[in-house]
């Protein structure tokens, strides 16, 4: 639900997914809910395994059914329920009011075609553009995106660009039909350092002249700070902290959130002598959702942990958590 | 020589590798003669020292060499050209006979524990190998010493008879880390052993890492491009950028006060997990691409991108010097000084 005045562009509520495999159900995402309002950037936290890529591959049906199954939940984007949608309806938002950026460009982009051809194919499928214009669109997009000597350039294929161009050229495709909407799946994880600067620049600038809203999915606590406006980490399949970016880097109220912002050296600042751990492995998702996730790799767990799994409660402004422990009491939390 | 250079040191740690010169270029071969046409120049004449007991990093962006230099030291690779030194015996043009004596003390942690891990072999197996290999033992006194490395990285030994696929990334890596171990070595090259990991079991393997350096008097050369965790680990750090190292420091100074505009701009890119931090990042934002390495630029590399370049720049390549102690820097910004050229440890060879 949203709780400031702003509409929310994207309202997932209470979503859940599994996996069927032989050896039983895999719960990868579980009851998952959240709100993306207009033109905000919602980072979404987590390590491999606990379900972020899922939950926004859930919402527009691009995981595999079976052996993928989207048990329970609503997905409200501009007035329609997605997850109740056909395969035509999810098709028209796909692409061009929902826009994606993957991980790795080289994969998804297909090197068999220009990269003309690729961001000409939504404008001239989803907007129903002349060629010519949809060609003049592209340049325009490339331009846009920074890629320099946009005309020439449409001719290439992906392998003639280099992974940071690759990516613009990924970002390019994904905002071809103005979407309202931008997922980005670990956009810059593949790339070094200095070339993942340059495309958070992009981001940055793009946000402000399209002013659309973004996901912004990635391990890196560092990108989030730089960039989210809000930020929701997940673990185990579940959203156990949401809140703003200031507040929850400040005040992290879930043990894991805690935890994970310790472990992370940083460049400047004091050196620790040691680096802080989390002891123990990453969670099996096989395990029954119905105790917390994180039960036994926390310090701070006690007996209702392992009986029940935590709802999120709020911890502060526009800020909740999901733990049975409250960190700043020390001792229990009465819900 | 080598009795004169010892006097003089009068620092109490030993030189244990000592790499001079080092080149290795990949040939392309083109046409239908496959005729040579040029080279890949993956690592361009490098020279540092590592001391024993020590933790040298070794930072930059992919392609930038530093993995190939890490294996060109071990000789995993025919360095074209240089002088490699380990514990005083040169290795760079030693026959392989001799070389495989010398395995036993120079060992690798690769990046991908999935893949540098045989699937169709048993943890025991895996960590047995180089006992087999090279130590001659009798079986039992081999199964004492593979439970002995597996209690060293935390490894539970009754999973002894599993195969690396029951492992999680974090595991698999002990596992890496436990074979490099199994023959005592002094000096280990660790090939970005966290960069396939988790961000809360890289901690986990860095400390390992640290715990085993003092337990054995260990030696690494520390590969990766995560500059926040070398700053953690390494006690100096070389940045490479397109085959050369272009500044080596003690690890404090380097990130306090980095004195090449690449080793700036490598910093100011790194995103720190603080919000507020980032509203007041003054941040270098490089332009462009690294250039290719078959076809680097005229006078610097970094020239193409460079924000303070001049014009010398592109015509004569920096040479790499120690512009304060300790402190190497390959850039022509910092020689406008004009400093009487002292003989310097690293251009004596």
């Amino acid at each position: 639900m949203p709780d400031g005045g702003l509409p929310s562009v994207l309202d997932v509520k209470d979503l859940k997914t599994v996996f069927r495999t032989r050896r039983g159900e895999i719960h990868a995402v579980n009851n998952v809910s959240f709100h993306l309002e207009a033109g905000e950037l919602l980072g979404v936290v987590g390590e491999s395994g606990s379900g972020k890529s899922v939950t926004m591959m859930s919402l527009i049906g691009l995981l595999p059914m079976p052996p993928a199954e989207v048990r329970n939940g609503r997905v409200m984007f501009e007035g329609q329920d997605l997850l109740a949608c056909n395969e035509d309806q999810l098709r028209a938002v796909r692409g061009a009011r929902i826009g994606f950026v993957f991980q790795d460009p080289m994969t998804s982009l297909n090197p068999v075609f220009n990269v003309g051809f690729q961001i000409i194919e939504p404008l001239r499928k989803h907007m129903g553009l002349s060629k010519s214009k949809a060609r003049a669109r592209a340049v325009e997009l490339l331009e846009l995106v920074g890629i320099p000597d946009a005309a020439r350039r449409l001719g290439d294929y992906p392998h003639q660009f280099s992974g940071g161009m690759r990516q613009r050229v990924m970002i390019a495709i994904a905002l071809a039909c103005d979407p309202k909407v931008l997922i980005a799946d670990e956009p810059t994880t593949a790339l070094d350092v200095t070339i993942q600067a340059q495309i958070l620049e992009l981001v940055k600038e793009l946000r402000q002249k399209l002013g659309m809203a973004i996901v912004w999915i990635t391990h890196d606590l560092g990108v989030i700070a730089g960039i989210a406006d809000r930020v929701m980490v997940m673990y185990g399949g579940q959203v156990v902290e949401q809140g703003p970016v200031r507040e929850l880097f400040a005040n992290p109220k879930h043990p894991y959130t805690r935890m994970l912002l310790e472990t992370v050296p940083s460049v400047t600042g004091e050196r620790a002598e040691r680096l802080q751990v989390i002891d123990g492995q990453p969670p099996m998702l096989a395990q029954s959702p119905d105790s917390c996730p994180f039960r036994a790799r926390c310090p701070l767990a006690f007996e209702r942990c392992e009986q029940e799994n935590p709802k999120r409660v709020p911890v502060g402004p526009g800020h909740d958590a999901a733990c049975f422990w409250d960190v700043d009491a020390g001792a229990p939390r009465d819900v | 020589m080598r009795g004169l250079r010892a006097m003089f040191d009068t620092s109490a740690n030993k030189k244990l590798v000592e790499v001079d010169g080092l080149k290795m270029y990949f040939p392309i071969y083109t046409g239908l003669l496959r005729r040579h046409t040029g080279n890949v120049k993956a690592v361009d004449g490098v020279s540092f020292d590592i001391m024993e007991g020590e933790t040298l990093g070794l930072v930059g962006e992919s392609g930038c060499g530093k993995s190939t230099c890490g294996r060109a030291i071990l000789r995993l690779y025919e360095p074209t050209a240089g002088s490699i030194k380990i514990d005083g015996e040169e290795i760079a043009d030693v026959g392989f006979d001799k070389l495989r004596k010398m395995r036993p003390t120079m060992q690798m942690v690769f990046q991908e524990p999935q893949a540098s891990l045989n699937p169709r072999m048993t943890v025991a197996a895996i960590i047995g190998e180089p006992l087999s290999e090279h130590s001659g033992k009798s079986r039992s006194d081999q199964l004492d010493r593979i439970y002995e490395l597996m209690d060293a990285v935390g490894l539970n030994r009754d999973f002894a008879n599993r195969y690396p696929h029951e492992f999680s990334g974090g595991q698999r890596q002990r596992i890496g880390i436990a074979r490099a171990l199994a023959l005592n070595p002094k000096f280990i090259v660790c090939d970005e052993p966290i960069a396939a990991l988790d961000v809360s079991i890289q901690a986990q393997v860095v400390n390992l890492l640290e715990d085993l350096q003092k337990q054995f008097g260990l030696t690494y050369l520390f590969i990766s491009h995560d500059l926040s965790m070398v700053r953690h680990i390494a006690d100096r750090v070389a940045v490479m950028y397109l085959g050369k190292v272009v500044e080596l420091a003690p690890r404090e100074d380097l990130y306090a006060d980095p004195l090449h505009p690449y080793t700036k701009a490598l910093l100011s890119a790194v995103p720190e997990p603080d919000p507020v931090a980032h509203d007041n990042a003054n941040r270098t934002i490089l332009q462009g691409d690294v250039p290719s390495p078959s076809n680097p630029p005229e006078g610097c590399n970094f020239c193409t991108r460079c924000p303070s370049v001049m014009d010398i720049c592109r015509k004569i390549d920096p040479e790499f010097r120690e512009v304060r102690p300790g402190r190497f820097v390959a850039c022509h910004l910092l020689n406008d000084t004009k400093m009487p050229a002292e003989p310097t440890a690293a251009v004596e060879a």
